[in-house]
């Protein structure tokens, strides 16, 4: 029998004396490409944002045609799961051309809704495709209860906030206002105002708020002060230059606290990342997520989670806004080469039971007597040591060398395919 | 043909003073915990006495509450509208929806002008904000004269575009230059250096100098050089842009009073005498600009001739 807490809380509910989520929120997550979303939805995604080929801010990302987004709707339906369009930029009067039809294409790929920053795209979709739901882009940089009011009262679904929104702000826009609130939870950060920064457009003539980011905000610059017309250095050869390079977000210890303020939707950011990102950090939040829903008052958050996560990370991590403001310890001095621990080495196609052989994708090189590792949401992770690899005709190869190339191996613990294999870095 | 308005940013009463004898129309004033990298600071009473006296003098006075609010300030942002409607000031320049909002349910009705930076891009959204009670679009700066004057003739509200000085290209909440000290170990510079405005980066592969400051909105960094677009002002003039804006963050007042009469001499010129007078003069106009130019901040003239790809 289920017993609601308070009225009108619609977050939790006792089940047989034990306190259970019943509204569980949306893990969303990037994808920049079809083989990326049919990655993210078979590892765990509710929902999926994708770019198309116009309006959106990634110009460097593969981006999907109407075609691949009929598809990629196809693909997520079968799971349940929500295809998301971002149409994220400040257009320019130029841009107005073709947004129509394009939003009527969309429209009819089947895709749930699109994500938008301009009041263009806004009034254009409305009437041109009035089936899409439409969520505020966080490049709106909205910070503050009565801005989501207005939002609400302009008819849009969902608002995704600022990056700059802390957990206590988030929970007086939930008590506020009735509308679905997105929220970041993983992956790389602006470190300006999203929107307010067009360093891009100053210094390589490359319009940032219509994707094309150099992300200036990455590189080095010394720091002066002038004194009565003297130029007088304050940095020393003992630090690095100043730079303003945020470390990446990472708010998997936080998600019960997000969970608990009923945020909709827990978002994780990277359509540029490789499907061995988008894998790992979708199973880890999909893990999180479930657990803490079912048993939130045993939850805890487990070391290997952990773990796994930090096998795909870019960078150094930080909770930037949620709890407090970012300190500066949560940007990076002096560092630019990316961290990554481990290696994406291959895509399972194919195991037999009866031959245990392996049929793999490769992606990056590896060799008998490797140390691996092999994770997928069927299975637990395991390690391996690497033995004897053949490629497709059966002849005997002493290393897999080519990328994407169709090699066998044989191992005695099932897979199932898409499942991954991974290598440490030495 | 109108004359457009010639707007400007004063940093004290006393300049403002300055600023009607050099020709101004109007000003934009206000406080940064309201508005973003304002020339100068005016508490509540300081924009009282600025506008008692540019209304004597027959001009017009905008407050700017343009920032991102956070949940935090929307109490003082509504007290702080309520003193702007008593005090009678002419405009309110706003960014966030959150000013609408407020500007509502206090029954404050100062009409409004829309300013959100760098993202007042196209017509369609300028007239969008127009629907919703802006009476006039402050343009982006990233923009090129034909988008400016393709935005001037799609609208109904008036525009606004900046002609002279320098232009905020980033803006974060955090305080990056206290970071910087931190992280050197440096914490006694953080409160030597609070107030200064005098930093500024250096990027060695353009060998370009960008201002940057912080204040109670975070940190704000500037472009490299100063637009001035004083002998380029005949299709604007054409086209019939509303106002023009003399951006006066982080310069002098004298520079700012000496940019404000060159300006107001092109504008006149060009409406009381003719295009050839303006033609004529033009060049000299910019020499006097250039005269008083710090050797630290090259002219340029922005984006009005220059296209960005993405």
């Amino acid at each position: 029998m289920a017993l609601v807490l308070e009225q009108n809380d619609k977050i939790r509910e006792i089940l047989d004396g034990k306190r259970v989520i019943t509204k569980k929120p949306e893990l969303l997550a990037p994808a920049g490409s079809l083989e990326k979303l049919k990655v993210a939805v078979h590892y765990g995604a509710d929902a999926v944002f994708i770019g198309g080929r116009e309006f959106g801010l990634r110009s460097n990302a593969d981006n999907f045609s109407i075609e691949e987004m009929r598809e990629g709707v196809e693909f997520a339906n079968k799971y349940g799961a929500k295809i998301y369009v971002t149409t994220n930029i400040f257009a320019h009067n130029e841009n107005m051309d073709g947004l129509e039809q394009y939003l009527k294409d969309i429209e009819s790929a089947g895709v749930t809704g699109i994500i938008v920053a301009d009041p263009l795209i806004i009034e254009t979709c409305r009437t041109a495709a009035p089936k899409l739901e439409i969520h505020l882009s966080t490049q709106q940089s909205l910070s503050n209860w009565k801005a989501v009011q207005y939002w609400k009262e302009e008819g849009l679904h969902r608002v995704v906030l600022a990056r700059e929104v802390g957990g206590e702000e988030m929970k007086l826009m939930k008590e506020k206002v009735d509308i679905e609130i997105e929220a970041f939870v993983h992956g790389a950060m602006c470190i300006a105002y999203s929107g307010r920064c067009v360093l891009s457009n100053h210094m390589t003539a490359r319009d940032s708020n219509r994707g094309g980011c150099c992300q200036s905000c990455r590189w080095d610059y010394d720091l002066y002060e002038l004194e009565d017309g003297e130029e007088k250095a304050l940095f020393d050869d003992n630090h690095a230059p100043f730079a303003m390079s945020p470390k990446d977000l990472k708010l998997i210890e936080a998600i019960p606290h997000m969970i608990e303020l009923g945020i909709d939707s827990l978002k994780v950011e990277g359509r540029m990342k490789s499907i061995h990102y988008v894998a790992t950090v979708v199973s880890v939040y999909r893990k999180v997520i479930d657990a803490y829903c079912a048993d939130p008052d045993n939850f805890k958050i487990k070391r290997e989670w952990l773990e796994e996560l930090d096998k795909c990370a870019n960078r150094d991590t930080a909770e930037a806004f949620f709890h407090d403001a970012p300190g500066h310890e949560e940007q990076m001095f002096g560092v630019h080469g990316r961290k990554t621990t481990y290696e994406f080495a291959g895509l399972i196609l194919e195991h037999d039971p009866e031959t245990k052989m392996v049929t793999m994708q490769q992606r990056n090189y590896f060799k008998p007597g490797d140390e691996v590792e092999f994770f997928g949401p069927e299975i637990e992770n395991f390690r391996f040591t690497m033995g004897e690899i053949w490629d497709e005709d059966g002849n005997s190869l002493d290393a897999a060398r080519h990328p994407l190339q169709i090699v066998k191996f044989k191992c005695d613990t099932p897979l199932k395919p898409h499942n991954m294999m991974r290598k440490e870095n030495n | 043909m109108k004359k457009p308005e010639l707007l400007v940013t004063p940093q004290s009463v006393d300049h403002v003073k300055a600023l009607l004898q050099a020709g101004a129309d109007a000003f934009v004033i206000g406080e940064q915990q309201f508005g973003l990298r304002l020339a100068g600071e005016f508490s509540v009473s300081e924009v009282e006495e600025a506008t008692k006296l540019i209304h004597a003098a027959g001009k017009k006075v905008y407050v700017a509450v343009n920032a991102l609010f956070h949940n935090e300030k929307l109490d003082a942002l509504a007290e702080y509208l309520k003193e702007m409607q008593r005090i009678g000031v002419d405009r309110l320049i706003y960014g966030d929806p959150a000013v609408l909002i407020i500007r509502r349910e206090q029954g404050v009705t100062i009409p409004l002008h829309w300013n959100p930076e760098t993202t007042a891009t196209n017509w369609f959204t300028a007239n969008y904000w127009g629907k919703r009670g802006a009476t006039r679009a402050v343009l982006s700066r990233e923009l090129s004269l034909d988008e400016v004057l393709e935005i001037k003739e799609n609208t109904e509200v008036e525009i606004e575009v900046q002609v002279h000085g320098m232009t905020c290209m980033f803006q974060s909440k955090r305080p990056l230059l206290g970071h910087y000290f931190l992280y050197q170990d440096k914490v006694m510079e953080i409160e030597n250096r609070k107030e200064n405005r005098n930093m500024f980066l250096h990027d060695d592969e353009r060998n370009n100098k960008y201002p940057i400051y912080e204040d109670a909105n975070g940190t704000h960094i500037f472009s490299p050089n100063d637009m001035c677009i004083i002998d380029e002002l005949g299709e604007l003039f054409e086209g019939g842009i509303d106002a023009l804006k003399i951006e006066g963050v982080l310069q002098t007042p004298e520079y700012i009073v000496t940019a404000t009469e060159a300006y107001r001499q092109a504008i006149d010129t060009y409406f009381d005498e003719s295009e050839d007078a303006y033609e004529d003069i033009k060049d000299d106009l910019l020499a006097k600009i250039e005269e008083i130019q710090p050797a630290i901040r090259p002219l340029d003239t922005g984006f009005i001739f220059k296209e960005t790809v993405y």
